[in-house]
């Protein structure tokens, strides 16, 4: 569920406690996909043949698999935002 | 049938909506991880499919499943550790 209309249910419902439930519910629900989505890529990254055991090389791969993801993701989301900043400025000095 | 989370006068209970959702999450979330299991397993142990899922098969597939569980508790682990570093630089 987005949240958007995860808010809209919310509103529609105007019960305080169920608009609460909603937030918190659709948090850990961002937080499980998420850990779903990174889980199925991290496996193809650091996974080779299953073992026994978790071995700590592997373990240690998937941890930084979870770092640098976050990491990519964010890199992504500041460059897009210092290239639309630019891109507004370089706009703006043509009109001027 | 009684409504979704309604009594019998009609009126909708919090409570109980709260808890089906909680069940529905709850089912969700497990078919989630065992969609992306069987899918992983599979291209893990499966290599060309014969006449029978064999022995060696079966083996690898156990431990294929005990092994994408501690990656999934790892995962989240991680992300969830990485969240409260975020949470306490700002």
């Amino acid at each position: 569920m987005s949240m958007d209309s995860a808010q809209n249910l919310g509103a529609a419902t105007a019960d305080p406690q169920l608009q609460h439930f909603i937030e918190v519910e659709t948090q850990k629900q961002r937080f499980q996909l998420l850990v779903h989505q990174m889980t199925e890529l991290c496996w193809e990254k650091c996974m080779d043949k299953p073992g026994p055991k978790l071995d700590s090389r592997t373990e240690t791969c998937f941890v930084n698999c979870v770092e640098r993801f976050i990491d990519t993701s964010q890199f992504i989301l500041n460059r897009l935002e210092q290239t639309q900043k630019s891109k507004i400025a370089f706009s703006e000095s043509l009109s001027d | 049938m009684d409504g979704f989370g309604s009594d019998f006068s009609g009126k909708v209970d919090t409570g109980s909506i709260m808890e089906q959702v909680k069940v529905q999450i709850a089912v969700a979330n497990a078919q989630e991880l065992l969609q992306r299991m069987t899918d992983k397993c599979f291209r893990k142990c499966i290599g060309k499919p014969g006449g029978s899922l064999d022995n060696s098969e079966q083996k690898c597939i156990a431990m294929c499943m005990d092994r994408y569980m501690d990656a999934w508790n790892t995962v989240s682990r991680a992300y969830n550790s990485r969240l409260q570093k975020e949470r306490a630089k700002m």
